[in-house]
């Protein structure tokens, strides 16, 4: 980092694009972007001040559209279809502000004993004109703005689908961008199917698992600070960051670039991927000393009753097993004994599942941006490669 | 009284006024009811309401809002379906013919950017409807329905994504689409696939797994074309507007819109 800033043959603009660009590097911006949403959540009574939000909302407008100077930025971001990602990042903001806002307020009446900016059950105004008037208002104005977005922009229209021209990076449309960033680490039945299944079934059962009866038709946070954790480190992280990700940081092959850098098809990016199996055989027996040779195991054990790809795969299946089997056990004795006795057996066991399938995705990705790890458990064999 | 006032009050007391509003003018309690309980589509309200459940702070209208881009999308839509043929031959050159010599060549524009906001709108619908905790008892059910009417959303833009047939629908297509080969079980090239054969037939091939069933075929042509805009302009549109009526109905069974119990 210091080398970029402290090049004096460098402009200041130069050096600023060479700094934004090296904290783009994924796994510097999937950090940075999950310890200010720590951040946001701990201290969410402070940020959530009209004029610290106001502040920070004029310095990121000011970098957001500084940023258009730039040509492989502006490229980005005025590609029609890329537009709604504009959209998205400041609607999702503003409307994530007032809800905190809104909690914060209400958090702090609850503890002063006041009532909920809600309150007032028995307070009833009439349909006509209250509501129906309001919502006319909002219909107008989004007509307007449908159409004013519509005359200025045109939708796109490339040239005529040929199946012999694969334009090179292919993307979804950017709603499912981060789906197709899951690709990246996982095999297309989890990350295309198993994934997607599991957040609409987890966003179902969602009603059933989360028992805490409070917070109930009003903003807060203190009165339920888990389960708003886990739902917003969902919907930020895992899916709106990650769209950003796919749409500014992913170019040509599917390479990461910074977001000011030039989208070079040539660049060449070296793909030394290996699996736990390979570290477990291969790496740890290379560099210690250990009871077994370097090499992947190839033999069938016990007369073949054994086959070869679960003794090489050992590894990853204790790994995983560890995982998946053993840590709800433990984690019901520690850190989850209230919310395991609050949900029972069966709720525990389906809140395990959505939980460790979320928490799998970063985890991947952190090991294979740092680490450069493919798969815990890789039976090519049978296509089951987790 | 001034002249407009009784212009109007002549048409408002008028037979052919009183045949299609059967109430007086909205200026007081019993009418004001009477205007929403008497109207087939203000009576998906109630008549009155908790005033702090229609403060734009807490509600965002964002519901409404994806309720009402879906109604544009609606018009839109149909109106789209005059100039465009689902095949290969036509379908790019119908959109092109659609930029360059129709009158209000808006459509397009209005439906395409209409189709993104409304999937903003509906996941920020979804969030406001999470953060006030409003899927809790009673209302568990209906935030189903809502997920499900996310997904169909998404899979309403996803399928009509692919109808300008230009290089963009085909290729985004043929990326999302990849994936339902890789289907556990159902997908030639998902885990399972192989365990599913007679005799050492096997049952699950690129000819007959998930994937084809949703491109009809092995790769995107013109039966997927065909297919695509079926669904698009037909299936999940009436599925949808199923559902939004099981959505609206549970609103109000479920106790309107949430409040603090």
């Amino acid at each position: 980092m210091f080398e970029i800033l402290a090049n004096s043959g460098a402009s200041l603009g130069e050096r600023f694009r060479g700094l934004v660009n090296w904290l783009c590097a994924p796994e510097k911006f999937v950090s940075l972007a999950t310890v200010g949403f720590i951040l946001a959540l701990v201290a969410y009574r402070k940020w959530t001040k009209p004029k610290v939000i106001l502040t920070v909302t004029i310095l990121f407008s000011i970098f957001y559209f500084g940023s258009m100077t730039d040509h492989n930025f502006f490229k980005i971001i005025t590609k029609p279809d890329n537009v709604p990602i504009t959209m998205l990042i400041f609607f999702t903001g503003f409307v994530t502000w007032l809800a905190f806002r809104q909690a914060a307020i209400n958090d702090e009446r609850t503890e002063r004993g006041e009532p909920l900016l809600e309150a007032g059950s028995d307070d009833k105004v009439l349909v006509w004109p209250d509501l129906v008037y309001t919502e006319l208002i909002c219909l107008v104005l989004c007509t307007v703005f449908l159409i004013v977005w519509a005359i200025i922009l045109k939708a796109p229209l490339e040239p005529p689908a040929n199946p012999s021209v694969i334009p090179n990076p292919s993307k979804a449309p950017w709603y499912f961008l981060g789906l197709q960033e899951l690709l990246v680490y996982f095999d297309p039945w989890i990350a295309g199917v198993l994934l997607p299944g599991l957040i609409i079934f987890g966003l179902v059962a969602l009603p059933f698992i989360d028992k805490n009866p409070r917070g109930n038709g009003y903003y807060t946070l203190k009165e339920r600070p888990f389960v708003i954790s886990v739902y917003m480190f969902g919907w930020v992280i895992m899916w709106i960051v990650l769209i950003i990700v796919g749409t500014f940081l992913r170019g040509p092959n599917w390479n990461f670039f910074g977001p000011y850098e030039y989208w070079d098809s040539h660049r060449p990016v070296a793909l030394l991927n290996i699996n736990v199996s390979d570290v477990f055989w291969i790496v740890m027996p290379s560099k210690w000393n250990l009871p077994w040779k370097p090499g992947l195991p190839n033999q069938a054990a016990l007369g073949g009753l054994v086959p070869a790809y679960i003794i090489r795969e050992a590894p990853g299946l204790v790994l995983l097993g560890f995982y998946f089997f053993v840590m709800p056990v433990l984690l019901a004795k520690t850190a989850f004994k209230k919310i395991f006795s609050q949900l029972g057996m069966i709720r525990y066991v389906v809140f395990w599942i959505l939980m460790s399938w979320m928490l799998l995705v970063p985890i991947k990705m952190v090991l294979r941006w740092l680490f450069n790890l493919k798969y815990f458990l890789a039976i090519t064999e049978w296509f089951f490669n987790v | 009284m001034s002249v407009i006032g009784r212009v109007g009050d002549y048409f408002r007391n008028s037979q052919v006024w009183g045949s299609v509003f059967r109430h007086g003018v909205p200026r007081d309690r019993r009418t004001r009811a009477m205007a929403v309980l008497s109207n087939v589509f203000l009576h998906l309200h109630p008549v009155a309401v908790r005033k702090s459940g229609i403060r734009l702070s807490f509600t965002w209208c964002m519901g409404g809002l994806t309720f009402f881009l879906f109604l544009a999308e609606t018009v839109t839509g149909v109106l789209l379906m005059f100039y465009y043929r689902p095949t290969v031959e036509y379908a790019y050159v119908d959109i092109q013919g659609l930029r360059a010599h129709v009158t209000l060549g808006l459509l397009r524009e209005i439906h395409r950017w209409g189709a993104h906001a409304m999937v903003i709108a509906i996941w920020l619908h979804m969030l406001r409807v999470f953060l006030t905790g409003s899927y809790k008892p009673p209302r568990e059910f209906n935030w189903g329905v809502g997920v499900i009417l996310l997904v169909l959303t998404l899979l309403l833009s996803f399928t009509g994504y692919l109808l300008p047939w230009d290089q963009l629908a085909i290729w985004a297509i043929t990326v999302g689409s990849n994936m339902a080969r890789a289907t556990p079980f159902l997908g030639h090239e998902g885990p399972g696939a192989s365990l599913l054969q007679v005799a050492g037939v096997p049952l699950v091939t690129a000819g007959s797994d998930a994937r084809f069933g949703l491109l009809a075929g092995t790769f995107v042509g013109p039966n997927a074309l065909l297919r695509f805009y079926v669904l698009h302009c037909v299936f999940i549109p009436v599925v949808v507007t199923v559902l939004i009526a099981v959505h609206f109905w549970r609103i109000r069974k479920d106790g309107g819109i949430s409040g603090p119990l």
